[in-house]
């Protein structure tokens, strides 16, 4: 650990799920001092995202799966004292100074990563973490494609029950429809079956017989297979029906969810008329499949890759390191493929970042044997999202007045108009014509769908995102980086002064949780 | 066979407090985003819009979509989702943007 806040860590470490926890502690286990920094108040990101503390879950693993593994990387991560645990620590930037510590280890000067603290980055206090190297591990998020009534509260993102279950014991509400697309939707309704929901319907736009075309990506990846058994085990013992090549095309209900329909959907995803079906349910948890998240990552200029279900995912080179030198990434953000795959990944990151700072060779076994494992699990990764890509006639669900950007209130009307009649061609010039994307969320709801629409059918150019800001930031943290002589605190919360305020070094009491 | 998320992981949690909604009381366990604690009293919409003044509560469930913004103890535009519960704390409708008072 760096003796003091004006020296740099060895390596800062952006999210702590699968990937990056595992970045992390392999990364500190070979030496390396490392910030691991997360939104969150505790390790594990989406996939092990757990309750808090306070609510004493004596089973936690009963909402998981794989769950030693998780274990496994916290007892690690809390006996190491070379890695720093930063939680609460929302990151908006992530900048190279080129000068500064020229010839110090990964690249040719320091990168600065730039956050702001509290639960929701309400904490105005901003914080600048310096490092050799970057670990991006910052995940996905969900996809939505709009449809009439997704906005009625009790629709809820399927991520976005299971996140509200995990961390926080709730369900919002008694009979959950499941819908979209992609194997998140049976892990989704096994785990609010087990915690009590009723859930009348799994509804998949997509046909599980299409990973037929993948024979070989099956069967070298059989622990998915025998997931997606497990899931479907569940489900039939919850006597959970799951509808395939069928969508939710309506939600009813004036303040709340009283009903869906669902309709079946030819190969194209084109709803066939005649064949809707009302399901009584006062909540509908529903997405599209994830979207890598790598916006600090585009802002810098990396080189991405289109996946086969119209996202983007960065372009990285056998040990994980982007197109811009010093910066890898792991798990989700180089395409969305599970949390074994991020563990792989993230442990093969540090594994070449600590060679290129300490600057002896490594391990050649240990690197073929984890890039033999991560080429196997991304070739399913690849396979699984041709399955589920949203089909091009998706946008029939949509009548004129369906909301598609939810921020703004930009209706599928107006989108078409801005399109049909004004020329639009692309997700920014919608935006620039309509609102849609200029939002509080800034387009990562319905970015997506107003890129698919501007393509009127043809595959979507994933929309480029180069947000210069990743989060909301306060001005006032803002500000304080125009003040060249205002130190940067680089404490965790709690240990700090007024915002903005003294330096502290970074000897402090250590970070680490104490949950292992 | 779990009929609670609570009883489906053993939860034991300290004791329960109160927050208010609109001046109704709710309860809370500690841990609890304002969020969760909303969902459990069966509270799904807690914000209106600015175009059309319809109710809109937590969609994503991690501070993506900014959809659970709510006013809490006076201040708007925070994130239900991601805001832990406190005793005490008063929760209300935001209404718009959530500077109605300031006429903006
Ligand atoms: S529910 Fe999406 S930001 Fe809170």
């Amino acid at each position: 650990m760096p003796l003091s806040a004006s020296e740099p860590y060895d390596l800062a470490v952006i999210g702590a799920g699968s990937a990056g926890l595992a970045g992390a502690v392999t990364a500190g286990e070979l030496g390396l001092s490392v910030a691991l920094l997360d939104t969150s108040a505790q390790t594990g990101g989406q996939f092990y995202r757990t309750p808090a503390p306070a609510l004493g879950a004596v089973r936690p693993e009963a909402l998981h799966h794989d769950w030693s593994a998780y274990t496994d990387l916290r007892r690690r991560l809390a006996r190491s004292d070379v890695v720093r645990h930063l939680p609460g620590h929302h990151v908006w930037s992530v900048t190279k100074d080129e000068e500064e510590g020229a010839g110090v280890g990964a690249g040719d000067g320091l990168w600065a990563v730039h956050a702001v603290t509290g639960a929701d980055g309400g904490g105005e206090r901003p914080v600048r973490v310096r490092a050799r190297a970057v670990l991006l591990a910052t995940g996905a998020c969900e996809r939505q494609l709009p449809f009439p009534g997704w906005t009625l509260p009790g629709v809820v993102g399927a991520g976005g029950a299971q996140a509200m279950l995990k961390s926080g014991l709730v369900l919002p509400g008694r009979q959950i429809v499941v819908a979209g697309s992609g194997p998140l939707l049976l892990a989704v309704a096994s785990s609010l079956a087990a915690a009590g929901a009723q859930v009348p319907a799994v509804v998949e736009a997509s046909g599980y017989l299409r990973y037929a075309r993948h024979p070989r990506a099956l069967a070298t990846n059989p622990h998915k297979a025998a997931e997606a058994l497990l899931h479907g085990a569940a489900l039939l013992w919850h006597r959970v029906r799951v509808r395939v090549r069928s969508a939710v095309t309506e939600v009813h209900g004036t303040d709340q969810v009283e009903a869906v329909t669902v309709t079946r959907l030819d190969r194209d995803w084109r709803p066939v008329p005649g064949s809707g079906r009302r399901i009584v349910c006062d909540a509908l948890a529903v997405g599209h499949g994830l979207v890598p998240q790598i916006e600090l990552a585009t802002t810098l200029g990396c080189a991405t890759r289109p996946l086969s279900d119209g996202t983007r995912a960065l372009t990285l080179d056998d040990l994980q390191e982007t197109s811009v030198r010093g910066l890898w990434a792991a798990g989700e953000t180089g395409g969305v493929g599970g949390a074994q795959l991020a563990r792989v990944e993230g442990e093969l990151a540090a594994v070449a970042v600590a060679a290129r700072i300490l600057g002896r060779p490594a391990h050649g076994g240990r690197v073929r044997e984890l890039g033999r494992r991560r080429d196997r699990m991304r070739a399913f990764a690849d396979a699984m999202a041709a399955v589920h890509a949203p089909g091009p006639g998706w946008p029939r669900w949509l009548t004129d007045d369906t909301a598609v950007c939810r921020c703004e209130e930009v209706t599928a009307g107006r989108v078409r108009e801005a399109i049909e009649d004004l020329g639009a061609r692309d997700a920014r010039t919608v935006k620039l014509l309509t609102r849609a994307g200029m939002g509080w969320c800034q387009g990562r709801m319905c970015g997506a769908a107003v890129a698919c629409l501007a393509a009127r059918g043809q595959p979507a150019e994933p929309p480029a995102d180069r947000r210069p800001f990743a989060t909301p930031v306060p001005l006032s943290a803002l500000a304080v980086l125009d003040a060249p002589d205002t130190p940067f605190v680089t404490e965790p919360e709690g240990s700090a002064d007024a915002p903005g305020g003294h330096t502290t070094t970074a000897s402090g009491p250590d970070a680490s949780p104490g949950d292992g | 066979m779990a009929r609670t998320p609570a009883e489906l992981v053993g939860a034991q949690p300290g004791p329960p407090f109160r927050i208010t909604f609109d001046g109704r009381a709710v309860t809370a366990l500690p841990g609890q985003s304002v969020a969760a604690a909303l969902w459990g009293a069966g509270i799904l919409a807690w914000r209106t819009t600015r175009g059309g003044g319809r109710p809109r509560g937590a969609f994503c469930g991690i501070g993506q979509c900014y959809d659970c913004l709510a006013t809490i103890n006076g201040e708007p535009n925070r994130r239900a989702c991601l805001v832990p519960a406190r005793p005490g704390d008063a929760v209300t409708t935001q209404e718009g943007h959530g500077r109605a008072a300031l006429g903006i």
